[in-house]
């Protein structure tokens, strides 16, 4: 009981989730990270020993498609909503260090 | 040096499948391109837009894993690799961590004293390939194109099994000669189609534990990787003969400069956050659906040399030769059956074609000559219509262009000169003009015979039957 | 009589018999719209020219004969997680301020291939997450019943539309209740079918492996009626379900003779307003009088479905929600320092408090360390809880309960305290977690004169179930329409 969330945990949280706190942000989130985590630890009061995870409620298996090309020249479709754009390739802050 | 050090290194070698389409939509997976061009709302990650899979990469995914003696996981699902970057779309990877479709399996390579050695093949997973990012030489921005995005891979994880560069250069030739004859992928490392990530740690020779290694990323040519190795394994043993850890970290390799660096971010934190994907339904593989897929595996191949030995009477050498690549074979069997002159196609393959090969730099899957034009400069030669001088010449036009021999030779009059009065003139004027060469002859040089020849083909530019000649000449001396 | 008094199918009925025309239908909505709109809230996007373009195409094709079915004609409200091509879809997000999809939802052009026409995209939860319809970044939708109270969430745009005489019926989508809460909050029949029953293809997704889309409707009738339009078996959703039983209009019998009706008592413990015990138990008398076998059981495990669904759907809704980072489409910030200062914070000012507290939990549930701890302890529980259910069908047709411990809570009365608002969905949750179909009918109105709801869950498949009870109470009860319907001019 009563999980205690780190500065630091939030602060890599925050790293995996791309997400930027406020330090009153993170105040909050500390906390609510942590009563939510006390709530969730009531699940370690069942006994779950032996029981398979299941991520589809229904055992529905081996849906493919066949190797067919159907789709035409997508580019202007794919960048009508661009924030930015240079031609037809979007544009973002330069991804490696010079 | 007083100590003596074993390198240790494991390859995760990721191939690009030969499928018509992605992996979970049904754009064109050709190379190149407008950017964008071949894309949809699934490759892009666009809000509402669901994966399904493609049915082909699951089969070549098993038959490449088959031919690398893995066991096949019947029951396998697909994970979904969670971290940020704008080459992936969705900010996560659609892979396979807890159960990839094929394990446990293994490769024989040959080793430099002869020997033979398995290297283990860990497990065999099926995942999308990322866009391709363009940096902007003037401005701090980089351009995004989507159209390699969903492009479906293989990666091909080996167990750190590999001893030195030779080790590595003969384990990854061995693979792409499998990969290849199997046809699920050309495995073009210029293209990018084959990439090889090189984990890589030193011991003390002797040592039981392994030592701490590092991962080099997307190296770009079997070259490049020999020369990594080699850099790394320096480094890392200088590190811990200066009393200094070898950290664990992904490097990146710089092989123009000749040396690696870390690629380290605070922003990178390598926990992927695995967990199954909810958008699509397990993989359930019946024991029919694998004798389906083993019974349709293309002749490898050990089998396919026995086979050019034994059917066409080839030499081992040509037979090892010939099957070294895969297209090299497919392009001897389909010129061989239009023209039925095995050995006369081998010849043109092992000769003139690895030379041309060499000079230009290329990969035997780079040919791009037809057979049916090989097969009739074959018969143009052996009819006697054009002589072994001009097929040379038609020949680097047929590698390069792939033109028609029979038209090319016709337009540009190469026949062979077989009139035997023409000839005939020809040889009496050049017997006159070289009354030394005639004179050695007389005194018993037959090599001034072979001057004389040279004269009537220079004459004639090459296009006199060199048979026709000899005799003439012969009978004029 | 007001045309918009009548069903969704009846008013098909009458344009499909020259009494009034899809054109009219859709000028008296947007007529209702323009009255009642300022005060509720109830649309994100309403594009009243377009609207009546389409309206006018569909009227030609009924009259060509060439559009004959039950909803032709009749104007249809969008919750704005779904995309529509070429019409603004913002999951009420600030992120998605500016999204216009270049294709439309699955269930959308089913709906449009039958004529309904789309007047435009309701208020929402942001990306579906909440109970209330107040974590919308485009303001809360008030609840036409009393506007001092939320309409239950999150499709609680398309519920209250749907009361307001704002549309003839609305698409929602349910997570962990987003249609039934709402529905019962808002006194509409609203319906979550079996997972896999309606595709998924242009839902934006919140949770992938609990989201299921379903109508919210005036009557039995119009909800099984549009189930048969929406359902499909739909090649581009791998999780879309090939089942041959869609014709779920059959099920439309005032019969529930030898029925067998289990109530959970763990559903009337601690938390429950009296009231809506008494009237969902009253429901449970009224079925019984009609024939029904009506028992009481322990269900159990019904404490955990909820700590299980929030670690499975945060997790889910954390990877679901990466692809918002300011590159392909929706809000970039309009100043950054490199690329992960670019997505951070476009991450950070585009998505709002709850959106945000749901990816925080979800990527650090999945984080090195703790996947095994609450992930996969998370998705076991839910193996149990599907156990739990698979024991009680085999002894009941239809489960029976309360949709809702509460009838809809007074504005800002839920998000100070996110896990008191996650118990609110106590009843619905573990619906969703087993894939299961679940109806709402509105079953009486407290003393301050909101609506209850009464849920019905069926076994996977057995819509039918469920629509065959709903339906024979419905006909045995008699609850009124919602004030703010009629006009105020």
């Amino acid at each position: 009981m009563a999980n205690v969330i780190s500065d630091e945990t939030i602060e890599y949280v925050g790293i995996l989730a791309k997400l930027e706190l406020s330090p009153e942000e993170k105040e909050a989130a500390k906390k609510d990270m942590a009563s939510m985590l006390d709530y969730i630890d009531k699940l370690n009061e069942l006994d779950t020993t032996g029981v398979e995870p299941m991520s589809h409620v229904f055992p529905v298996n081996n849906v493919f498609r066949e190797d067919v090309v159907a789709n035409p020249d997508g580019s202007e479709d794919t960048l009508a909503n661009a924030p930015e754009r240079r031609d037809s390739a979007f544009v973002v802050p330069k991804t490696v260090d010079s | 040096m007083s100590k003596q050090y074993e390198t240790v290194i494991g390859l995760e070698v990721h191939v690009e499948l030969a499928t018509k389409t992605k992996i979970f939509c049904a754009c064109s997976t050709e190379f190149g391109g407008t950017p964008n061009s071949h894309t949809c709302p699934v490759c892009t990650g666009m809000p509402g837009s669901l994966p399904v899979l493609n049915k082909k990469v699951v089969e070549y995914a098993m038959a490449v894993g088959m031919a690398m003696n893995c066991k096949i996981n019947q029951y396998c699902k697909f994970d979904r690799k969670n971290y940020f970057y704008p080459d992936n779309p969705q900010n996560y990877q659609i892979s396979q961590l807890y159960l990839p479709i094929c394990y446990d399996g293994g490769i024989e390579i040959e080793t430099k004293d002869g020997g033979t050695k398995t290297i283990g093949i860990h497990e065999i997973h099926m995942e999308e390939d990322a866009g391709k990012l363009v940096h902007d030489d003037w401005e701090d921005v980089s351009l995004v194109d989507f159209n390699r995005s969903g492009v479906p891979l293989i990666e091909i994880v080996s167990e750190p099994d590999m001893r030195s560069a030779e080790e590595v250069i003969a384990y990854l030739d061995k693979l792409r000669m499998i990969v290849q004859y199997l046809g699920a992928s050309d495995c073009k490392m210029q293209e990018g189609s084959m990439r090889a990530d090189v984990n890589l740690s030193v011991r003390e020779v002797g040592a039981k534990e392994f030592g701490t290694r590092t991962e080099m990323k997307n190296i770009g040519s079997f070259k490049a990787i020999a020369r990594a190795i080699e850099n790394e394994t320096a480094r890392q043993i200088d590190l811990i003969e200066s009393g200094e850890k070898v950290v664990q970290e992904t490097r990146r390799w710089n092989d123009d400069q000749g040396y690696s660096y870390a690629m380290r971010s605070k922003e990178d934190a390598q926990d992927y956050r695995y967990f199954p994907e909810p958008d699509l339904v397990p993989i359930v593989i019946s024991d029919e659906w694998m004798e389906s897929i083993k019974a349709s595996q293309p002749e490898l191949r050990p089998e396919k040399m026995a086979r050019y030995q034994s059917e066409f009477a080839l030499p081992q050498y040509d037979a090892e030769i010939l099957t070294s690549a895969k297209r090299l074979a497919d392009v001897f069997e389909a010129t061989t059956e239009i023209c039925g002159k095995p050995k006369k196609v081998s010849n043109w393959l092992m000769g003139e074609t690895m030379r041309l090969l060499k000079d230009k730099n290329m990969d035997p899957e780079d040919i791009r000559f037809s057979p049916k034009n090989l097969a009739k400069l074959i018969e143009l030669t052996e009819a006697g219509t054009i002589n072994g001088t001009v097929a040379k010449e038609v020949f680097e036009l047929i590698f390069a262009e792939d033109i028609d021999p029979e038209a090319y030779v016709k337009e540009k009059g190469l026949t062979t000169v077989s009139d035997e009065g023409e000839l005939r003139s020809t040889i009496e004027q050049i017997i006159k003009d070289n009354p030394q060469s005639v004179e050695d002859y007389h005194n018993g040089k037959e090599k001034a015979i072979g001057f004389l020849v040279g004269q009537t083909m220079k004459a004639t530019k090459g296009k006199a039957n060199p048979g026709l000649v000899n005799q003439i000449l012969k009978e004029l001396l | 009589m007001s045309l918009l008094d009548l069903t969704a199918v009846e008013l098909s009925e009458k344009i499909k018999a020259g009494e009034t025309t899809a054109v009219e239908a859709m000028e008296a909505v947007i007529a209702q719209i323009e009255a009642k709109e300022e005060t509720l809230n109830c649309y994100v996007t309403f594009d009243k020219e377009a609207a009546l373009k389409k309206a006018a195409e569909v009227q030609k094709k009924i009259e060509a004969g060439e559009l004959t079915g039950p909803l032709a004609g009749v104007p249809v409200a969008i919750k704005d997680n779904m995309c529509t091509e070429g019409m603004l879809t913002t999951c009420s997000s600030k992120i998605l301020n500016n999204f216009i999809p270049t294709f439309t939802s699955e269930a959308v052009i089913n709906l449009e291939k039958a004529g309904a026409v789309v007047i435009g995209k309701t208020n929402m939860d942001e990306f579906a997450m909440g109970s209330t319809t107040e974590t919308s970044a485009y303001g809360e939708t008030k609840n036409p019943w009393n506007t001092a109270h939320v309409p239950g969430g999150s499709s609680g745009g398309s519920a209250a539309a749907v009361a307001a005489d704002e549309c003839f019926f609305a698409l929602g989508s349910d997570t962990g209740g987003s249609i039934r809460q709402p529905a019962s909050y808002c006194g509409v029949v609203g319906m979550k079918p079996t997972y896999g029953t309606v595709s998924r293809y242009g839902l934006i997704a919140y949770g992938s492996s609990l989201d299921q889309i379903g109508p919210l409707c005036k009557t039995v009738t119009d909800c099984a009626t549009i189930m048969e339009v929406i359902a499909s078996h739909d090649k581009k959703d791998s999780t879309s379900i090939a089942r041959g039983d869609l014709d779920f209009t059959s099920a439309l019998v005032d019969d529930v003779k030898g029925l067998k009706i289990g109530i959970p008592k763990d559903y009337f413990g601690e938390g429950i307003d009296p009231e809506v015990k008494n009237a969902v138990l009253a429901a449970a008398k009224t079925l019984e009088e009609k024939g029904a076998i009506v028992e009481e059981f322990d269900l159990g495990l019904v404490d955990y479905a909820i700590p299980a669904y929030y670690v499975i759907a945060a997790a889910e809704a954390s990877s679901n929600l990466e692809r918002f980072d300011g590159v392909k489409y929706g809000y970039r910030t309009a100043n950054y320092e490199g690329l992960h200062n670019m997505y951070k914070k476009s991450r950070s000012e585009g998505f709002g408090a709850e959106v945000k507290r749901r990816i925080m939990l979800g990527s650090f549930v999945l984080s090195s360390g703790y996947y095994d701890a609450y992930y996969l302890k998370a998705l076991r529980t839910k193996a149990l809880i599907k156990e739990e259910f698979n024991k009680a069908f085999a002894k009941y047709d239809v489960i029976l309960g309360p949709a809702a411990p509460t009838t809809a809570p007074k504005l800002g009365a839920s998000l100070s305290d996110p896990i008191k608002m996650y118990l609110g969905d106590i009843y619905t949750i573990s619906v969703n977690l087993a894939g299961l179909p679940g109806i709402c009918v509105p079953c009486g109105l407290d003393s301050k004169g909101l609506p209850i709801g009464l849920q019905l869950i069926g076994d996977c498949f057995k819509e039918k179930n469920i629509i065959r009870v709903a339906y024979a109470y419905e006909q045995s009860s008699d609850f009124p329409k919602c004030p703010a319907a009629s006009m105020t001019d």
